[in-house]
């Protein structure tokens, strides 16, 4: 699908790209870091799945990228390339500008990302005021035109409801429908499905899948859902405490994992399971991220662990073609 | 109580045969309504379900078809307007006094959010031993007591130093393996499991699963077991009824329902569940359904799935479907379908 030859310039660049990313969490007990080191790139056309556990940094790391990390969390280092340029280093003028034409975001709650005493079609139609200097009246038009595109019924009444009026599938539809509206480069979907039923869950992704095929976007799917990733995603970078444990393309990665955490998750969707026989479960749970340990950070679950784990962190390697895995003896889970 | 027990759970000469069990639960015509006047809604209209001993049944259906409305009538929660419920044979609802107290100790109920339904005072042992208080002779003595506590833990998983940790030292996981300890305590006969692990991490999950076979196992006790997550109900079921907007659309075997549906909004469900390997269902093909549940206060007049079915046509729209029954010699229970036009077996259907 994608031809691009590494010569050609520009092309290549991702549209986004995440490189060490760090962000430090204030606590009343001291400060944590919630977010170690995470490098991540996608560009135009494709999707890439953030995938992890509650917990493991993925709003955060998705927070950090649109510049609206909460004031208890701050980032420490790395840095968001956004056309190539660090958005980390531009002021806060500046990357009001990138957000909604270039870099946008849909939330899993799209009833408190919404504002609840405002007309849904004035929201829908702000981004096109404040970056395109439209009057109320055309960036109204613009609005029911959005509203339209993303499958709301009688769109010019429905302009003047306020989100409250709406079901959750349609007020998703909204969200979906304010992040789009400037045709942003990069389109970052923090768990869009989540608390929606699963036919209305499909209708959604249609069409999150529609509109970036429409407008060549590039997408971050954030989810803790497999099946989401495998049927929609074109790579993946699985976390853990806030760490990428490992990154690859989807079908390569959920093949063959080449960390026991990733393979750890794939053995416990119970879809290939015999009924009446257990799941192979991943013992224990994540640790807090006050007691990350300075090891590999899986090591309190992994059925591999061994000395090396506990005294030394693994870094990400190479363990084939576009794919890293941060665990010293991926190569075992080759073999097996 | 724990005489009759003691006699129906050897149910001698059946206990093999589930075709001539009698079941331990039995619901017929139920049917409950909130409100009143033109704010009414119908959350349970004429459900039929029976549940044999030992048995779990799945209970799926997009949010607000009336799965907790149902859970709550089979708790004795609810009072039906309509319709019976036997459990055992006995009508729950017509118990008074000691006999609904003796009653109410063999259904028991584990909730989604194991961080609400845990009073965050309560140690993990008085959790536990809760129960006790209301059902006293149960286990009689403090020293047994003790003993009991330590023997469930060690059931769900737990460590016996764990008794004496608060909810707020516990992961998710191990809050819920408390919410199934603390229902395990008065040796229910059913446990009715209200979405378990839908707040639980994959991997945590799999986890509480393993916990919740293992004492069907060990303890033989029958599951309804609500979800929206298809591959779990699968995982974990023996039969699968499937419910939109009040009514229970289709029931049967789980590998018959899953493999073979009837009903065009059970294969629309299963199309539309996104799959890790979607090789494994061959026969799988996409299902788009246009729109969203109607409301429950207007509910579609012949049936109610009509507004977004495919396979709709005049007849659907005038005319209640009638109950199909797709027969299988080896199976204790039909497999039913509330459908005019449903699907063939060897269709290709999602
Ligand atoms: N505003 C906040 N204050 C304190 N802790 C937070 C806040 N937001 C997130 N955290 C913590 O940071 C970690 C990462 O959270 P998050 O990125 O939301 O995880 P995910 O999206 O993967 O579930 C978690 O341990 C979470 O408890
Ligand atoms: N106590 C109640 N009062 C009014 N309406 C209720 C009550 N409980 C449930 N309902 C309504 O009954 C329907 C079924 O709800 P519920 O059984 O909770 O569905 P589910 O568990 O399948 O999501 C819904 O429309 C819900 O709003
Ligand atoms: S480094 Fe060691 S503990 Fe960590 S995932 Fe690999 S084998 Fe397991
Ligand atoms: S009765 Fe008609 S509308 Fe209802 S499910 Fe069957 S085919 Fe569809
Ligand atoms: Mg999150
Ligand atoms: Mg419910």
């Amino acid at each position: 699908m994608t031809t691009t030859s590494p010569s050609a310039p520009g092309t290549d660049t991702p549209a986004l790209a995440v490189e060490g990313l760090c962000v430090d969490l204030t606590t009343p007990s001291g400060t944590v870091r919630a977010v170690d080191g995470v490098s991540f790139s996608v560009r135009r056309g494709r999707t890439l799945a953030l995938l992890g556990e509650s917990g493991c940094g993925k709003s955060m790391t998705a927070l950090s990228v649109v510049g609206l990390l909460d004031p208890a969390a701050s980032v420490t280092g790395g840095a968001v390339r956004v056309r190539g340029d660090d958005t980390l280093r531009m002021s806060p003028a500046q990357r009001r500008k990138l957000a909604g034409p270039v870099l946008s975001i849909v939330f899993q709650d799209a009833l408190t990302a919404l504002n609840p005493v405002q007309p849904v079609g004035r929201q829908i139609g702000e981004p096109f005021r404040i970056h395109r200097g439209l009057s109320r009246r055309q960036a109204l038009e613009e609005a029911i035109e959005l509203m339209t595109r993303v499958g709301i019924p009688e769109p010019r009444q429905r302009a003047r409801s306020y989100p409250h009026q709406f079901s959750g599938g349609m007020r998703q539809r909204l969200l979906i429908a304010m992040a789009v509206a400037l045709a942003p480069d990069v389109l970052i979907a923090d768990e869009p499905t989540t608390a929606l039923d699963v036919t209305v869950q499909a209708q959604i992704m249609r069409l999150l899948r529609d509109l970036q095929d429409e407008r060549d976007m590039a997408v971050v799917l954030i989810t803790h859902d497999l099946a989401v990733v495998a049927q929609r995603a074109d790579d993946v970078v699985v976390m853990y405490a806030g760490t990428v444990v490992e990154n690859g393309p989807v079908h390569d990665v959920f093949d063959a994992p080449r960390h026991p955490y990733t393979r750890g998750l794939l053995d416990s969707v119970p879809e290939d399971s015999v009924r009446g026989r257990p799941l192979p479960a991943v013992p224990g749970s994540p640790p807090e991220l006050s007691a990350v340990p300075s090891g590999c950070v899986f090591q309190a679950r992994c059925p591999m662990v061994r000395e090396r784990c506990v005294q030394e962190r693994p870094s990400l390697r190479t363990t084939g073609d576009g794919r890293t895995a941060a665990c010293h003896f991926s190569e075992e889970l080759a073999r097996v | 109580m724990s005489e009759s027990r003691a006699t129906t759970a050897t149910s001698g000469p059946y206990a093999d045969d589930p075709r001539e069990s009698p079941p331990l639960l039995e619901v017929r015509g139920v049917t409950k309504t909130f409100g009143s006047g033109r704010r009414r809604l119908t959350a349970l209209d004429g459900v039929d379900v029976r549940i044999g001993r030992g048995q779990t049944l799945g209970l799926v259906g997009e949010s607000g078809c009336g799965k907790s409305t149902l859970a709550r009538v089979l708790l004795g929660l609810e009072r039906p307007d309509a319709g019976t419920v036997r459990f055992d044979g006995t009508d729950p609802f017509a118990l008074r006094g000691k006999d609904l107290l003796a009653w109410r100790r063999r259904v028991q109920m584990v909730f989604q959010d194991p961080f609400a339904s845990l009073n965050a005072r309560m140690s993990a042992a008085e959790l536990i031993g809760e129960p006790w208080r209301t059902h006293r002779d149960v286990v009689p003595d403090a020293k047994a007591r003790e003993k009991r506590v330590r023997e469930l833990l060690s059931l769900v998983g737990l460590r016996e130093s764990d008794a004496h940790r608060y909810p707020n030292e516990f992961s998710g996981g191990q809050r819920q393996r408390i919410g199934i300890a603390r229902a395990l305590a008065l040796d229910p006969d059913l446990i009715v499991c209200d979405e378990p692990v839908s707040a639980l991490d994959l991997s945590v999950q799999a986890q509480v699963l393993n916990v919740l076979s293992e004492l069907r196992t060990r303890l033989g006790v029958t599951y309804v077991f609500i979800s929206h997550d298809l591959s779990v109900v699968r995982h974990i079921s023996d039969r699968v009824t499937v419910m939109y907007l009040g009514k229970v659309i289709e029931q049967g075997d789980t590998e018959d329902v899953f493999e073979r549906p009837q009903h065009p909004y059970t294969a629309a469900l299963m199309s539309a569940a996104p799959v890790l390997k979607p090789s494994r269902d061959a026969r799988r093909r996409e299902i788009h359904l246009q729109g969203e549940i109607p409301s429950p206060f207007d509910i579609p007049t012949g049936c109610r799935f009509r507004t977004r079915c495919w396979r709709a046509e005049d007849l659907c729209a005038s005319q209640t479907p009638p109950v199909v029954t797709r027969g299988t010699s080896d199976t204790a229970e039909p497999h039913t379908a509330l459908c005019h036009f449903p699907l063939e077996a060897e269709s290709a259907w999602a």
